[in-house]
């Protein structure tokens, strides 16, 4: 990922901001500049999330991408959001505990980076809504 | 003075490493580095925590303990003597984490363990001053200890935010004063992983001659004396030393205690004293008066008298504190320690 | 709209083919096809290229002109084009092939695939395969394409009750259709407990529910239903192409366990041949992880939704059984050169209604089926194929 590509989306990686049909009432995380519902006749607005939601699947990644290699065996999720939408993200947990339907919260983590010289990656990962 | 502290907020990684796991890797005598350091277990940073996501995680917390309207916050101040980056502010990110950009300024600071606590006094400045509505002062670390070294036995990871503004304070800062002599105790060069240390020369022209020279000098200038405050909070590398050094100005263990959270932490530098100071407010009664001082190696002190307010009460438990922070740890090896801090080097 | 048979098939083997490049495969494998199809090269009127990644592979693109060069049709000046769609390049380059013939524009038409994808290293290609999820916001997060199936897995066996020994059985019965296929990566016989003791790549997943990273071409020639009879005794007839996209991610996708591009392609492509799932004899599907032909197989019709694992383990999915699956290894155990697969599939489907494919033969086979996906489901593809027009 180069660094005009994250920064462009470092708003929404940092804080979820979505988007928001006020037309049909839809909620998209990641957003989205049109609504696949509503197409054209769509209005989207930035939408933030509050960032909590429930595990819907999960994955405990043992063998990765070059960038991710240091951090296996790590917690691959697809997590529901309150609001509606679902995401991709990381769980920070005991691998003992991630289930699904667990009740997670965002959390501000490192995604990645570039190399040792290069540029780091922040963004939102999730972590148990109440300690186990 | 017409400035204090709006909230606090506090973050420590959930790993721990016991002292008796590094001791068995290095050969030494775990006993006898309990009694010498009186610390028992240090925090580790997960392997995606930095400097920068505990200083985020820290500011969260401060800004919803109180409520605070992050669009209020005119500066940011983080410091820290491990950035992420030697060039490229953390205060950015965390501003932008936080919600408080583009109209604030940030910078970061760096004077070893009491980076923190000066910028929490740029932040009095700029707020009682009117420049900035709300400023905001952190001090975070994931400190650095070379492997072997002394120092691996209490570096630890964990950062503090404070909210400094002129309304609805939950503790007036009374005062501040700083003691400041250019004294080479303990450096870092540009580009090294690990700091160096002058060993025993850390103490008495370092530690001690600072601390009890702000101190004394903040309580001769306010007239307080040890007997006036509920609790008093020294920078803690160690349990030792601030214990001898609230025993030379003339405090008691007693009031030390609650602030006194190195040894299940460990030292996280630029969130030491801070981290203390938010351990102590998480069980302050309104009416309390808090003494403060910070150590920065190189050298320098920075000493606050502060009195806790009737809002403490309202916000405390709106966002965790130090006890439930520290509670529930997840114990690791050494080799995964390792791993952890970047020691081993893929 | 014009009918449209295949003519002739090739087909390089598959597996880690050191000292071939990229450019050699695919010409191999051409070669191989329009010598099947016993024509001249000048009556080529086109090429379709399927090709995943040769960007990241071997750090080419303009794939298109290069196998028009390297294929000695440059100096024709035949239109060449490559075709893009990840997992599901050979599948789409296939039907672009197809529509070229039956819209009446080209006659002759070569539709192959190929990827080079051993002369990077393990982690460069698993990054280069995660670039078919969406980078911006799953690839961002660690995700992998074992990831993303061992997450529809890890739902599966949550809804359904599929075990692990299910998800293993799809492994266990490609591998041994697999030894009997010449050209494939694997043709060793596994069992259970082998993929089960494998080593874990994103739990439930482990290596032998991976299809593995292979080198590999194929191609077909297409030409006009009414003149196939010229050039082969054995045209296999087109019946159906059918496309059909998907969201990009998985966390978008309405049922995380259904592929619901495959169901539309799947559905528009039983229209239009005016068949049934119980019509299919066979099919060759997208089995890029065990996982992913059981839910191949439900969502294709053949089975109900969370039943594929106990069909797969009660033998219905074998050759013999009712619903002969991947009878080549799939990709498996034949291999899975991403570009190449889709292509592959359809000389499977050939070779098996000529009645050519020796020990594999499924018996009897009418009517076959080919089933390829890009990503975990963001584009099928579907053709099915008849001995009969």
């Amino acid at each position: 990922m180069s660094v005009p590509r994250f920064w462009r989306r470092l708003k929404n990686l940092y804080n979820l901001i979505g988007t928001h049909c006020s037309k049909c009432g839809g909620y998209y995380y990641p957003p989205r500049n049109m609504c696949p519902k509503c197409r054209r006749n769509g209005l989207v607005v930035p939408f933030k999330f509050k960032g909590v939601g429930e595990v819907v699947t999960f994955t405990i990644v043992h063998s990765a991408a070059k960038d991710f290699a240091k951090n296996t065996p790590y917690i691959l999720a697809i997590i529901k959001l309150d609001e509606g939408p679902r995401l991709t993200s990381q769980v920070i947990c005991n691998h003992n505990d991630i289930h699904i339907g667990m009740k997670v919260k965002s959390a501000f983590r490192k995604l990645g980076e570039e190399s040792e010289k290069g540029m780091i990656y922040y963004g939102t990962k999730f972590v148990p809504l109440i300690d186990p | 003075m017409n400035v204090g502290i709006v909230s606090y907020g506090a973050y420590i990684p959930h790993y721990r490493i016991k002292i008796e796991e590094i001791a068995k890797v290095w050969g030494d005598d775990a006993s006898s580095i309990l009694d010498g350091l009186m610390i028992y277990e240090k925090s580790v940073p997960d392997m995606d925590e930095d400097t920068i996501t505990i200083a985020v995680e820290a500011a969260r917390h401060a800004i919803n303990r109180a409520g605070v309207d992050p669009g209020r916050i005119g500066a940011i101040f983080t410091g820290s003597e491990s950035h992420p980056y030697a060039v490229k502010p953390t205060s950015t990110v965390v501003a932008e984490a936080i919600g408080a950009t583009p109209n604030l300024t940030v910078a970061d600071f760096e004077f070893a363990c009491k980076a923190g606590t000066a910028a929490i006094q740029a932040c009095m400045g700029l707020a009682e001053s009117g420049i900035v509505d709300l400023g905001m002062a952190i001090g975070a670390d994931v400190s650095q200890g070379a492997p072997g070294d002394a120092l691996e036995y209490s570096a630890a990871a964990g950062g503090v935010a404070y909210v400094i503004g002129k309304n609805d304070l939950i503790a007036n800062i009374e005062s501040t004063y700083s003691f400041t002599t250019d004294t080479p105790d303990f450096w870092r060069r540009e580009g090294m992983p690990y700091p160096e240390h002058g060993g025993r020369f850390t103490g008495e022209p370092g530690y001690f001659k600072h601390v009890t020279s702000a101190a004394t000098g903040l309580m001769k200038r306010i007239g307080t004396k040890p007997s006036d405050y509920n609790y008093a909070i020294f920078h803690q590398p160690n349990g030792k030393f601030p214990t001898r050094v609230a025993k030379i100005l003339g405090f008691s263990n007693e009031q030390i205690k609650p602030g006194l959270v190195v040894p299940r932490l460990g030292n996280t530098y630029s969130g030491s004293c801070m981290m203390g100071l938010a351990a102590t407010l998480d069980i302050a009664k309104p009416g309390d008066r808090i003494f403060m001082t910070a150590f920065g190696s190189g050298a320098g002190s920075d000493a606050f008298s502060i009195v806790v307010t009737d809002r403490i009460d309202e916000i405390r438990n709106c966002a965790p504190s130090v006890e439930k922070l520290l509670s529930n740890p997840i114990y690791m090896d050494y080799a995964t320690y390792a791993k952890h801090k970047g020691k081993i080097k893929l | 709209m014009r009918d449209v048979a295949i003519i002739g098939v090739g087909c390089t083997e598959f597996g880690e083919l050191w000292d071939k490049s990229f450019r050699e495969l695919f010409v191999e494998a051409g070669i191989s096809a329009i010598e099947d199809a016993n024509i001249q090269g000048g009556k080529i009127d086109a090429l379709y290229v399927g090709n995943m990644s040769g960007g990241r592979f071997i750090e080419q693109e303009h794939i298109g002109s290069l196998i028009a060069d390297y294929a000695g049709l440059a100096g024709l000046h035949i239109p060449s084009t490559r075709v893009e769609a990840a997992c599901a390049s050979g599948g789409l380059a296939l039907r672009q092939g197809i529509l070229a013939v039956a819209s009446g524009y080209h006659d002759i038409v070569i539709a192959g695939g190929a990827e080079k994808m051993t002369d990077v290293s393990v982690e460069t290609t698993t990054d280069a395969l995660a670039a078919a999820a969406d980078r911006e916001w799953e690839g961002i997060m660690g995700a992998t394409f074992p990831g993303l199936y061992a997450m529809i897995a890890r739902l599966h066996m949550h809804k359904y009750g599929t075990t692990r020994e299910q998800l293993a059985s799809v492994a266990v019965k490609n591998h041994h259709n697999g030894t009997m296929n010449p050209k494939a990566q694997f043709q060793n016989e596994i069992s259970i407990e082998a993929v089960l003791n494998s080593v874990m790549v994103a739990d439930p997943l482990h290596v032998f529910d991976c299809s593995p990273i292979t080198d590999g071409g194929s191609a077909v020639v297409l030409a006009p239903a009414d003149v196939a009879h010229k050039y082969t005794d054995t045209p296999i007839y087109l019946k159906a192409s059918a496309q059909a996209s998907g969201t990009l991610s998985l966390h978008d996708r309405p049922d995380i366990t259904t592929l619901d591009a495959t169901v539309a392609a799947a559905n528009r492509a039983y229209k239009m041949a005016k068949v049934t799932p119980n019509d299919i004899d066979f099919a060759e599907v997208h089995d890029c992880f065990t996982i992913a032909e059981i839910c191949a197989i439900e969502d294709l019709g053949f089975v109900k939704k969370g039943e594929g694992g106990k069909a797969t383990e009660s033998g219905m999915t074998a050759i013999g059984g009712k619903i002969p699956i991947n009878p080549s290894g799939g990709l498996k155990a034949c291999g899975h050169p991403v570009g190449a697969t889709g292509v592959k599939q359809a000389v499977e489907i050939t070779l098996q209604l000529r009645g050519e494919a020796g020990k594999r033969q499924v018996n009897g086979a009418e009517i076959g089926l080919t089933h390829n996906v890009g990503g975990s489901g963001g584009t099928a593809v579907v053709h099915i194929f008849g001995r009969e027009r």
